[in-house]
């Protein structure tokens, strides 16, 4: 049979483009599928009448599309769908081994993306009733009604949600879903190694009865990926430090960069370290190390070297496996480029005084490693001595964390912006001022790991007020 | 006589001009007196490649008079300047060669398109470059007028290159919008205009509902999906669509209508025999690339007012076989030299 081909969807309707890109094996090199390529043309040219695709989402009500998501959530998981436009079917097991090949992802965390996103999609009641703090969702169908006595009026920001996704994490996708339970179309650009989930998505919601026109999936290049940001009316932006700083104070876009989630321990807990070991490990490595929940630094009120030497002596020996090996902890790198470029950059990181790599003397050969032709990074604990070192607050797509030593009356003055914060602590002073903090977006106290996350609580944005605005209403 | 003879004489006739002290002009003679004398040695095109490859230093350095041969002596003549270059410009000077290379390109746009008699816009670089008298004398040989709006590749190329890519979006929509309103308040049925501006032109105004039925246009790199698009969706397959491939140094090589089996590849065909396209490997240029394999363009160009051996244009393009009404070779997909490895800055031209 024929290569597979994803053509890109224009207002859901398949185009092949004359323009093509081949997404590889990222260890063989293999051809696994072509995808179509458009320009920045083409992408204005359907935005300028994105208001269909909108009116063709309103003729559902909101809870007509919650139970299209729960099924696309069904369909996603276990169905075998559309695969391109050359006749191919995809199983969830094809899936997930594309994806694995692609991306690196070992097949394992390929399945806890799915089962991820499929459960974003299983929960999108409790997942919009967090958004909107209880809404009756029949507000947004008719525009207006009542919440806790008042009269309440939402209108839509945009006619369009556009998305120029990362390759790095499947379960980004779980962003974007909410939109569609509110109305709101999508304009994917897929990463380049990764255009397989969003398209699964896409096939999965048109399968489950969403009108198909919602849907724009339009690989393109930089010009494109700027017109997705400027045209749609809101736009999530996914990226580093750098490219999220442009936007950041821009209404019109959600920034998701880097977390710098971090696990804080506290004086009081601190006599208990070694229990602690495996939630922080988790957080650290857990998913390959790759998400912004991911924890980056281990802040601690002393033990800083016996915690450090801890969790070098239970990270450093993982190793690469193969990506079907059901114990597989690492991702490959589908960028070659990326793997360098982080392993010099720790390197040179640890040049300057005041820094150990703890992990050195437990891992088996050098941080970055090979295996089949694949490139992985193996995990790294690094001990600083303050926070004033450069390494004491990076983040990296692998395994990779500070342990730095800070007395508790200092750490929230130190950790800076964090995504996430897990606190192990009981001091209800200390818990007190860590709920007081504008730094902290999501806050776990306790031994919670970093990367669990509540579909009930947006961690990052809340994509209800990205998407809608109260306006104040009275009618005569 | 076949195109092959034709063009051989057609050299051996502008290289006895070029080189004769009644005709020549002062640097070819000067060139000679240095070298050899090519009405020797230079008997067909082949023999053209015992030419050193022309230096566009001689365009920008020295003086336009040092260009004008003999014969031409006392004639008042233009002066045109090459599209985006910043710093000095190369210069080409001329008299009739615009006029003889436009009316020839007349005879290859159908009236369905261009009616005769109906206004022209043109939407693109002026000032001192040729094309902006010759696409007026297009117009006028066609018994049309043609309105004007500017368009100053330099500038643009400039805010490129200094990431002002806000103000070159706004310089852009400047010159569209000027566009539109001639379009709303004058009947204009013919175009010329570069990709890149047609699109932005595009989404201010239907270009079909405002009487546009021809579009000619040359520029920037036209790849295949690009032209799909600019074919199929900005003209909605209902306006003729004539892309081309010039420069002031060339004049103007056409492109054959496109069939279904092209996959909207163009090819263009140079002016022959007033100028010849070669596709040369750039690593070796005395030696032409295979039939549709990539290589760097090399332009010869024959008239009476200007002759240029072997210049290496800063373009790459695929080696067609010959198509007609052409009996040679043609070049396809052009872009900028090395476009694979490096990022070129075009602009809007």
């Amino acid at each position: 049979m024929s290569l597979p081909h994803l053509p890109a969807l224009r207002k859901g309707k398949p185009y092949e483009s004359l323009d093509k890109t081949e997404v590889k094996d990222h260890r063989t090199g293999e051809i696994l599928a072509t995808v179509s390529q458009v320009g920045a043309g083409i992408l204005r040219k359907d935005l300028s009448r994105i208001g269909e695709a909108r009116d063709d989402l309103r003729k559902f009500t909101v809870e007509q599309l919650i139970a299209i998501s729960a099924k696309a959530g069904d369909l996603f998981l276990n169905a075998e769908l559309t695969f391109g436009d050359q006749g191919h079917l995809q199983t969830p097991q094809q899936y997930t081994e594309t994806l694995s090949r692609t991306s690196g992802l070992p097949h394992v965390m390929v399945k806890r993306n799915m089962a991820k996103i499929a459960d974003a999609l299983f929960n999108m009641r409790t997942v919009l009733n967090g958004l909107t703090r209880g809404l009756d969702m029949s507000i947004i169908d008719i525009g207006y009604g009542e919440q806790a006595g008042c009269p309440v009026s939402y209108y839509p920001t945009t006619n369009a949600l556009g998305l120029v996704m990362p390759s790095n994490s499947p379960a980004v996708n779980s962003l974007w879903l909410p939109a569609i339970a509110l109305k709101t179309p999508v304009i994917i650009k897929p990463g380049r190694e990764e255009p397989w989930t969003p398209y699964r998505l896409i096939q999965a919601f048109i399968a489950a009865g969403a009108p198909a026109s919602a849907f724009g999936f339009y690989p393109t290049d930089h010009e494109g990926s700027g017109e997705v940001m400027k045209t749609c009316g809101r736009a999530l932006i996914f990226g580093d430090a750098n490219t999220v700083a442009q936007y950041k104070d821009n209404p019109k876009f959600e920034c998701h960069g880097p977390g710098f989630s971090k696990v804080l321990i506290g004086e009081d807990e601190i006599e208990r370290w070694p229990e602690f070991i495996d939630v922080i490990a988790g957080s650290i490595a857990d998913n390959g190390g790759r998400s912004c929940i991911n924890a980056s630094a281990v802040v601690v009120a002393k033990y800083g070297r016996e915690i450090a030497e801890a969790l070098a002596k239970k990270l450093g020996p993982i190793t690469p496996l193969p990506s079907d090996d059901p114990n597989a902890k690492l991702s490959g790198f589908a960028n070659v480029k990326m793997a360098e470029f982080i392993d010099s950059a720790i390197e040179s990181g640890l040049k300057e005084p005041g820094a150990e790599d703890v992990t050195a003397k437990y891992r088996q050969g050098s941080r970055k490693t090979e295996l089949g032709g694949g490139v992985y990074m193996q995990p790294t604990i690094v001990r600083c001595d303050s926070f004033k070192h450069t390494m004491s607050n990076r983040e990296y797509l692998c395994p990779y964390a500070s342990v730095v030593e800070v007395p508790q009356s200092e750490m929230l003055e130190q950790i800076g912006p964090s995504l996430v914060v897990t606190a192990i602590t009981k001091d209800k002073k200390f818990i007190d001022q860590l709920l007081e903090s504008p730094l902290i977006e999501r806050l776990n106290i306790g031994p919670i790991s970093t990367m669990k996350i509540s579909w009930n609580q947006p961690h990052e944005g809340n994509m209800f007020e990205f998407l809608y605005k109260r306006r104040s209403i009275d009618f005569a | 006589m076949n195109s092959q003879e034709q063009l051989d004489n057609h050299l051996r006739e502008i290289i006895q001009w070029h080189f004769s002290p009644e005709t020549g002009c002062p640097f070819w003679l000067e060139w000679m007196s240095k070298n050899f004398d090519p009405r020797k040695v230079i008997k067909t095109i082949e023999d053209v490649k015992k030419f050193p490859h022309f230096e566009d230093e001689w365009l920008r350095d020295l003086q336009p008079e040092v260009w004008i041969p003999a014969a031409y002596k006392g004639r008042p003549f233009n002066i045109f300047e090459t599209g985006g270059t910043t710093g000095m410009p190369k210069q080409r000077i001329g008299w009739e060669d615009y006029k003889t290379d436009y009316s020839e390109f007349s005879e290859k746009i159908s009236d369905e398109h261009f009616p005769r008699g109906g206004a022209w816009l043109m939407m693109g670089p002026t000032g001192p470059r040729r094309l902006r008298l010759a696409i007026e004398h297009l117009a006028n040989v066609r018994g049309s007028s043609c309105y004007f709006i500017d368009l100053d590749p330099r500038f643009v190329k400039k805010l490129i290159t200094n990431k002002q890519f806000d103000v070159a979006k706004q310089y852009m929509e400047h010159v569209a919008d000027q566009a539109a309103i001639i379009l709303k308040n004058r009947k204009v049925s013919g175009l010329f205009t570069t990709p890149k501006l047609l699109e932005a032109l595009s989404e201010k105004v239907d270009i079909y509902a405002s009487g546009i039925r021809g579009v000619f246009c040359g520029g920037t790199t036209m790849l295949p999906q690009y032209v799909r698009f600019i074919v199929e969706e900005v003209l909605e397959n209902r306006i003729g669509f004539y892309p081309t491939y010039g420069n002031t140094l060339m004049g103007l090589a056409a492109s054959v209508p496109l069939t279904p089996e092209d996959k909207y590849s163009i090819t263009y065909y140079a002016p022959q025999p007033r100028a010849v396209l070669r596709v040369v490997n750039p690593e070796k240029t005395e030696d032409t690339v295979e039939y549709d394999t990539w290589g760097r363009v090399e332009l010869t160009t024959m008239t009476k007012e200007f002759f240029m051996p072997r210049f290496l244009e800063r373009d790459e393009a695929l080696r067609r076989k010959p198509r007609a009404p052409y009996t040679w070779d043609g070049v396809a997909e052009v872009r900028p030299f090395g476009a694979m490895e490096n990022k070129i800055v075009e602009g809007v031209y």
